[in-house]
């Protein structure tokens, strides 16, 4: 099957700056697809690339095996971009905003599907109010919706959620989920991890323009060395051994440990059991992405010193 | 096409909705030219025999509206857009760059033409302008609105902010316009200020335009229409280069 993305080697100079320095990514179809990293890591710039916003100084993209630059039209086509500023065109309502833009794409008659988004977007009723009259949130929805007029294969999202409340944030979810639950490829940026970890099958991390993780969300997470263990105990003393991987005293005398793996679970209790300390409550838990994501984050920068 | 025909619609009617700015002030603006040069001149000054001051600067301040609203049409709604970072609307899709070329041309044409209309007519309640060669003044005004609306897209490319448009607009093209004949002929010129004028193809526009009301001109209006169709031909094919390298717009 034809990939939905394929990134080959990609680099971005920007004079002296290295923006991008070698990617290669390969999305397929029906994925929900996240890319992580810090600001300035080059998400943006590489879905510009990916986009045609931005012409890589080496390297090839496609979307739906269309090659960006040779064979635009149908790359272009197949591709729909939430873009990450919240932009819009002061001279046009809500309908006029997104008939023009389906009007771009070479299709006429497309108010049955415009209709249909906006009723999704919730902005069946904001549909004559020009672009300048509505507030931030609602100028999402406008992008999101601009974004679909051509019923893209590949939806790409940068930073969708960015400033936006919690209510439209989960209405914006529900509906890219039924997107991708349609067979429509989704990329996805964002700053909020665990809405990557809830949504996303398989992620990459960037860096200073590099690829430093790229696995599925699952094993991302299992790859986390480590978990963490709550434990109330009596009396409030842990062992001394024990004592320096306390990584937070929590309320009522509790204490939340980091341990190196599962097995460090058991030698944990048999030294509590020998200093006859009583375990009251105990929890372990699974790291979640945010960590994952800080451990790959510092392991990358330790890499480079 | 559709691609195309969007993107013109688009800039018609981003121009059309706000006309009251776009089309009514520039005439008034020319009407109130006609109005104090024509005052202050019409006794003084017969640049043709038998042509009255006043007819002889109604066309010019048309053609004049004309160039100046071709220009500022694609020239402020590239780099309006450039600036608010709307421009990935018109970037994202599968417009060629001959789409996107001709689409900001023709509705800066379009404007350009509508405003000089405009001009022209409303000047007719105040003076009575004949029309020798109307087919000569329509053949200048479309060349000449093409000329400036390709220079347009070419400054609104270029441009990054407002004050870079306004130096090449007040710096440019606004001397470019004045010192091309609009209020006289350049025959009442020195020689040296004759000779400058010759290499300005805008003194062509309004010459050749001219020509087509009173039938009499300083050159020959097909040397005219050659100089403003080169010059056309040339811009044009200088924007589609820079359109489709992406300089500017793709970084």
């Amino acid at each position: 099957m034809t990939l939905a993305i394929e990134v080959d080697r990609i680099h971005k100079r920007y004079g002296s700056l290295h923006a991008l320095a070698g990617i290669s990514l390969s999305i397929e179809q029906g994925e929900f697809f996240g890319l992580l990293g810090p600001n300035g890591a080059g998400k943006t710039t590489l879905i510009s690339i990916i986009a045609g916003l931005t012409r890589a100084t080496s390297g090839t993209a496609r979307v739906m095996g269309h090659d960006v630059v040779q064979d635009y039209r149908e790359a272009r086509r197949s591709l729909g971009v939430v873009p990450q500023e919240l932009v819009f065109d002061p001279f046009f309502t809500v309908r006029e905003a997104l008939r023009i833009q389906s009007g771009y794409y070479g299709i006429r008659n497309n108010d049955a599907w415009i209709e249909e988004v906006m009723q999704h977007l919730d902005l069946t009723g904001k549909a004559d109010t020009n672009m300048r009259a509505l507030s931030g949130g609602m100028k999402r929805r406008v992008l999101v919706g601009q974004a679909l007029v051509h019923k893209p294969p590949v939806i790409v999202l940068d930073e969708p959620t960015a400033g936006v409340d919690v209510e439209l944030r989960q209405a914006l979810w529900r509906f890219i989920r039924r997107l991708n639950t349609d067979g429509h490829t989704i990329v996805l940026t964002t700053h909020y991890l665990e809405e990557a970890e809830a949504l996303c099958g398989r992620i990459a991390m960037l860096k200073h323009g590099q690829i430093v993780a790229l696995d599925t969300t699952q094993n991302l997470l299992r790859r986390h060395s480590g978990c963490y263990v709550e434990l109330r105990i009596e009396p409030h003393r842990l062992p001394e051994a024990w004592a320096a991987r306390v990584v937070e005293r929590l309320e009522g005398g509790a204490y939340r440990l980091a341990l190196k793996d599962y097995d460090e679970v058991e030698s944990l209790m048999a030294a509590l059991r020998a200093a006859h300390v009583k375990v009251h409550e105990m929890e372990v838990m699974q790291p979640d992405l945010e960590e994952v994501f800080v451990q790959i984050m510092q392991k990358a920068v330790s890499l480079e010193s | 096409m559709t691609g195309f025909y969007t993107l013109f619609y688009k800039e018609w009617l981003r121009f059309f909705k706000v006309s009251v700015q776009t089309i009514l002030a520039p005439i008034l603006t020319a009407l109130l030219y006609l109005l104090v040069f024509a005052h202050t001149l019409r006794t003084h000054v017969e640049v043709y025999p038998g042509v009255e001051y006043t007819a002889f600067l109604v066309p010019g301040l048309a053609m004049m509206a004309v160039l100046q609203n071709a220009f500022a049409n694609s020239s402020s709604s590239l780099m309006q857009s450039k600036m608010t970072g709307n421009v990935v609307f018109v970037l994202l899709p599968p417009l060629s760059h001959r789409e996107f070329f001709l689409a900001y041309l023709l509705a800066a044409m379009a404007r350009g033409l509508v405003v000089g209309a405009g001009v022209f007519l409303a000047s007719l309640w105040f003076v009575d302008v004949p029309l020798a060669h109307p087919l000569w003044a329509f053949a200048h005004a479309v060349g000449g609105s093409g000329v400036m609306a390709a220079l347009g897209v070419i400054a609104g490319i270029q441009s990054d902010k407002v004050d870079q448009l306004a130096a090449f607009q007040n710096f440019v093209i606004l001397p470019l316009t004045f010192l091309s004949g609009v209020f006289y002929s350049i025959h009442s010129l020195p020689l040296f200020w004759q000779a400058f004028s010759h290499v300005n193809p805008i003194f062509y526009m309004i010459d050749g335009f001219r020509y087509g009301f009173f039938g009499q001109a300083d050159v020959s209006p097909w040397l005219s229409i050659t100089i403003v169709a080169s010059s056309f031909f040339a811009l044009s094919l200088l924007t589609l280069c820079l359109i489709r390298s992406g300089y500017k717009l793709r970084r």
